[in-house]
């Protein structure tokens, strides 16, 4: 689950990780009020949406008043943000953040993620901060610092020792640095952090370390734990077949093909996409029915599918271990009966039960265009399409 | 003989629950010994004529268990796995779904140094044809034979055992490995297994986006296996940063992807199937003495 930087950095605040003043606002009114209460003359005025690349999309402007921030914040709040990772369409802005100008001497890069080849944590950091990680990854690789470490809460002194030296501090930052990162480290440790990204990290020309930006992602697997986390979320930001496919417990992801599909298992869901791609098809979607499909589920995912106006054919590839398919036949008729399912149906059923599931299809009079193999499957689907 | 389990395999269920309960049972039916069920607050009662006990401990004593299948909720499932280590069961297959990570990663820190091999978490277990079924795989499509399958995914890991049986082709082991960012039993010790396993012939190994963990298996491939290996990688058309279903397969930061771990594998001599139809049609093309094995 990703959150707004906004509570990213009430968060770091709690950790004792040093951010420049600010809160968020949702009105132009309430923008110049924030600025008003910060006691520096330039403040920041940022898009509050789950995408990085904001200043670029015109998401983040400087203003020198309170009067301003109110202009600058009218011009922000409202507008459809397209950056690089939020898609063509843009998403649109409903807060923004106020805070304090810094006096910036030097941007850097401080991460900390799970790092799964390890089995351990590592904290990632580099002296080429504010651009993206990844990018001086490919170029620059010499220029990232990356310390290995155990999930315990504590984080080891001579770990923040390693990387505030290695990007050139010296001892009084050095010492800075420590209680930055072990509070930042302490935050994803304690509520279960996937990725917690300082970027940039600034160096002040006072000579302060201050998270200028910031992005926390958390486990999902972990959110029943935290529930203070879990109540950061902002469905808002999310697609809404998402949403709607994980309240009934269904792993979906829309993609731009007109091949709508329900599967069941992620390994196999991903691997009918790659059937549909192979036979010169695009799938519409990813849709894991999970272990406990039955016919309230299927029902369910075709609804889901079908919010999709892309969609011109459904493919059903079930491989039965746990889920038996006579149970999933009777939620295709009832789904087909129900919902009046108009695109053509292909319906691959595949172990237990599969016979008698593939009868059920047969007399229920629907137009299914039934397939044995998970070829037949990916070419039928592709056909009734209009081919490739 | 196969890898990790057979005929002389002795079962613990921790977590006699619905889940726990239906399995247990289609094991039995399959012919696996298994000989008792953990389930706090429930030792000292019998389910299904499966004895209950309190403890893993406490079974160990009673039953000389050597091997356990967790269907533990993701809360209390690191827990169960160290429990497991800590009574001295060899192997555990985690089939719990949705365990935190730090969780798994602070748990298998605590594994190493101890007798446990995990398999999992989030998989669908370990089959022997014919000897023993630890898990939730649908054993009634496996057939015995020399290949070896090891994958990250459940389905599809029926999928290919599916395409190898239809070709007449049979299994020593089938095992899922876990769709998570930290599992117990990876590739490389799934393939030392098979490479050392004298009733292996041929190994199927199926992959997914997410980590790096089919580019450390194919150096291994490369490097120390005699064996010849056939592979697919699932989500090769899979958008960066979207999460598909299993929680470790993630494109992140341009990590994962599904062309690298293909290339990776080619250099290192494996036969790639073009498409998830030809998993078992690329082994054979290429290892023909396996026909009708």
């Amino acid at each position: 689950m990703n959150v707004h930087e906004y509570q990213a950095k009430d968060l770091l605040r709690q950790y004792g990780v040093a951010v420049p003043a600010g809160g968020m606002a949702a009105t132009p009114a309430e923008a110049e009020e924030v600025a008003r209460g910060l006691d520096k003359g330039l403040v920041v005025v940022k898009a509050q949406v789950h995408a990085g690349g904001r200043g670029k999309g015109g998401g983040i402007k400087l203003a020198h008043s309170p009067a301003e921030a109110k202009q600058v914040a009218g011009e922000i709040l409202g507008m459809q943000l397209k950056t690089h990772q939020t898609g063509p369409e843009g998403k649109l802005v409903r807060k923004v953040y106020v805070e304090s100008g810094s006096e910036i001497a030097h941007e850097y890069y401080l991460g900390v993620v799970l790092d799964r080849a390890e089995e351990k944590l590592a904290i990632i950091a580099s002296t080429e901060g504010g651009v993206e990680i990844e990018q001086v990854a490919a170029e620059t690789p010499e220029r990232i610092i990356t310390v290995n470490v155990d999930g315990n809460a504590a984080l080891p002194g001579y770990a923040a020792r390693r990387v505030g030296f290695g990007l050139g501090f010296d001892g009084a930052q050095v010492k800075q640095l420590e209680v930055f990162l072990s509070g930042l480290f302490r935050l994803f440790v304690e509520k279960d952090c996937s990725l917690a990204e300082i970027n940039p990290l600034v160096l002040t020309q006072g000579g302060d370390l201050l998270a200028l930006d910031c992005k926390l992602n958390f486990d999902d697997n972990a959110l029943y734990r935290h529930a203070d986390v879990a109540a950061l979320r902002d469905p808002e930001e999310e697609d809404a077949r998402e949403r709607a496919a994980q309240e009934i417990d269904l792993a979906y992801v829309g993609l731009d093909g007109n091949i709508g599909c329900m599967v069941n298992g992620a390994g196999l869901a991903m691997a009918t996409l790659d059937m549909i791609q192979y036979c010169g098809g695009s799938p519409a979607n990813f849709l894991d029915a999970g272990g406990g499909a039955d016919k309230e589920k299927v029902k369910e995912a075709f609804k889901i599918i079908l919010r999709d106006e892309n969609v011109r054919a459904i493919l059903v590839n079930i491989f039965g271990g746990i889920v038996r398919c006579d149970l999933i036949a009777e939620g295709v008729v009832a789904a087909a009966a129900e919902l009046g399912i108009e695109v053509p149906l292909v319906v691959r059923l595949q172990g237990t039960n599969a016979e008698a599931g593939r009868e059920i299809l047969a007399a229920s009079g629907l137009d299914i265009t039934p397939a044995e193999t998970l070829r037949e499957a990916g070419e039928r689907a592709v056909a009734a399409v209009g081919g490739a | 003989m196969a890898i990790l389990c057979n005929a002389e395999t002795r079962l613990l269920v921790q977590g006699m629950g619905r889940m726990g309960r239906f399995h247990a049972g289609l094991s039995l039916e399959y012919g696996t010994q298994v000989v008792g069920g953990v389930h706090p607050g429930k030792g000292g009662t019998t389910i299904d004529g499966i004895p209950v006990f309190n403890t893993v401990a406490d079974a160990m004593a009673e039953t000389e268990a050597n091997a356990s299948v967790i269907f533990v909720p993701p809360p209390g499932a690191a827990d169960a796995i160290l429990e497991a280590a800590d009574a001295g069961i060899a192997l555990s297959a985690c089939i719990t779904e949705g365990i935190p990570a730090l969780d798994m990663l602070r748990a298998k820190r605590s594994l190493a140094g101890s007798g446990l091999r995990l398999v999992g978490p989030n998989c669908p277990g370990v089959v022997t044809p014919e000897q023993c079924r630890i898990g939730i795989m649908p054993a009634q499509i496996t057939r015995p034979g020399p290949v070896g399958v090891i994958s990250r995914s459940g389905t599809l890991t029926y999928e290919a055992v599916d395409q190898l049986s239809r070709l007449g082709i049979g299994q020593s082991t089938c095992l899922g490995i876990g769709g998570d960012a930290i599992i117990g039993t990876t590739f490389v010790d799934a393939l030392r297994l098979f490479e050392d396993d004298p009733d292996t012939a041929a190994v199927i190994m199926i992959g997914e986006i997410g980590g790096s963990a089919e580019e450390t298996a194919a150096a291994f491939i490369r490097d120390e296996m005699s064996k010849p290996v056939a592979a697919f990688i699932a989500g090769q058309n899979a958008p960066p940063g979207k999460r598909m279903g299993h929680a470790g397969a993630i494109i992140a930061g341009g990590k994962g992807r599904a062309s690298d771990k293909i290339a990776a594998l080619e250099a290192a001599g494996v036969f790639v199937a073009p498409s998830p139809a030809e998993i078992a049609e690329t082994l054979a093309k290429n290892v023909p003495e396996l026909a009708g094995s």
